[in-house]
């Protein structure tokens, strides 16, 4: 019983994930996509990277891959299932979650630490916060701007599976906190499940203490402990 | 069977901003070019037999919904010519 992390051709923060995991004494290992799940997985984690080299759109071709099939399934049984990142594109991609991420409105790609706001404090996924925490985690893509249409923009707000948005150092959404272009601010999602969610900052990178930064990320991560 | 070139061509919805093409626009535009917009668009040309064209265009849109474009943010379309 472990937290599998599906490794993809390009994939380049699963060993991150493994040692943030394994820093909060979560048993986990590493999953070549090719070679499927392991039986009854405690959890999945989709890392970050450049899966199939961002051919097409981050996360397209990867979203379709014979494993997400099974990662399906075991969203079906209520495993719970992380994207970070490129795996959020991946998550995206694959329906898991609503909305897309794509181009950067600044057209670069970038790399800071940013702020979220936690919007819900009572998903597996934040449970270590409270409702309106702000945490410092940092961003590293060129493709995160969250797009979504105008109706499902609604839906997702009043189903409040908003799950993080970028803020100021104070908890104030505003367009300058926003890194990226996305909207409403959104960082981070569920899927229609709440043991489902997506976000494009990196948790794994702010963990482990001697990274010198901040751990604020731990507490995502700890939903696996 | 008859052998057709599908061309799919996937934009940008209406709407959703387009870094890429903002950033194409300026520096046409800083090579003097004068232009009011500028959009871009992924055109994949599929070489596939078919019993017809419409045959032809189904299994192209098909490709389309499943992979080629993203309904969030794509629309598409697809032209069908012989081969």
């Amino acid at each position: 019983m472990t937290v599998a992390v599906v490794q993809f051709g390009g994939s380049n923060c699963d060993r991150d994930a493994v040692r943030a995991l394994d820093h909060l004494g979560v048993d986990a290992e590493r999953v070549w996509y090719e070679d499927g799940l392991p039986a009854d997985p405690d959890g999945i984690v989709l890392p970050g990277g450049f899966s199939y080299g961002d051919y097409l759109r981050a996360g397209a071709m990867a979203a379709r891959d014979p494993i997400m099939s099974e990662v399906r399934a075991a969203v079906d049984d209520g495993v719970p299932v992380i994207g970070i990142c490129n795996g959020a594109q991946i998550g995206s991609e694959s329906r898991l979650t609503p909305g897309a991420f794509t181009t950067n409105a600044s057209a670069r790609f970038q790399c800071e630490p940013v702020h979220l706001r936690v919007e819900r404090a009572d998903t597996p996924w934040t449970a270590a916060y409270d409702e309106s925490d702000v945490i410092e985690v940092p961003i590293a893509h060129g493709e995160g701007r969250f797009e979504i249409g105008d109706e499902a923009h609604a839906d997702l707000v009043d189903d409040d599976r908003v799950l993080f948005r970028y803020c100021d150092a104070d908890g104030n959404v505003t367009d300058a906190a926003n890194p990226n272009g996305s909207t409403d601010n959104v960082a981070g999602v569920l899927g229609e499940r709440e043991t489902v969610a997506v976000l494009m900052p990196h948790p794994e990178r702010a963990t482990l203490p001697d990274l010198g930064r901040s751990t604020d990320g731990a507490g995502i991560l700890e939903a696996f402990a | 069977m008859t052998n057709y070139t599908a061309t799919v061509t996937v934009r940008l919805k209406r709407g959703v901003l387009d870094p890429e093409a903002e950033t194409t626009q300026q520096a046409l535009e800083r090579l003097g070019f004068e232009l009011d917009d500028l959009r871009s668009a992924d055109r994949f040309e599929v070489d596939l037999d078919a019993t017809d064209a419409d045959e032809a265009a189904e299994r192209a849109g098909e490709m389309a919904e499943r992979l080629l474009a993203n309904p969030t943010i794509h629309d598409y379309d697809v032209a069908v010519a012989e081969r």
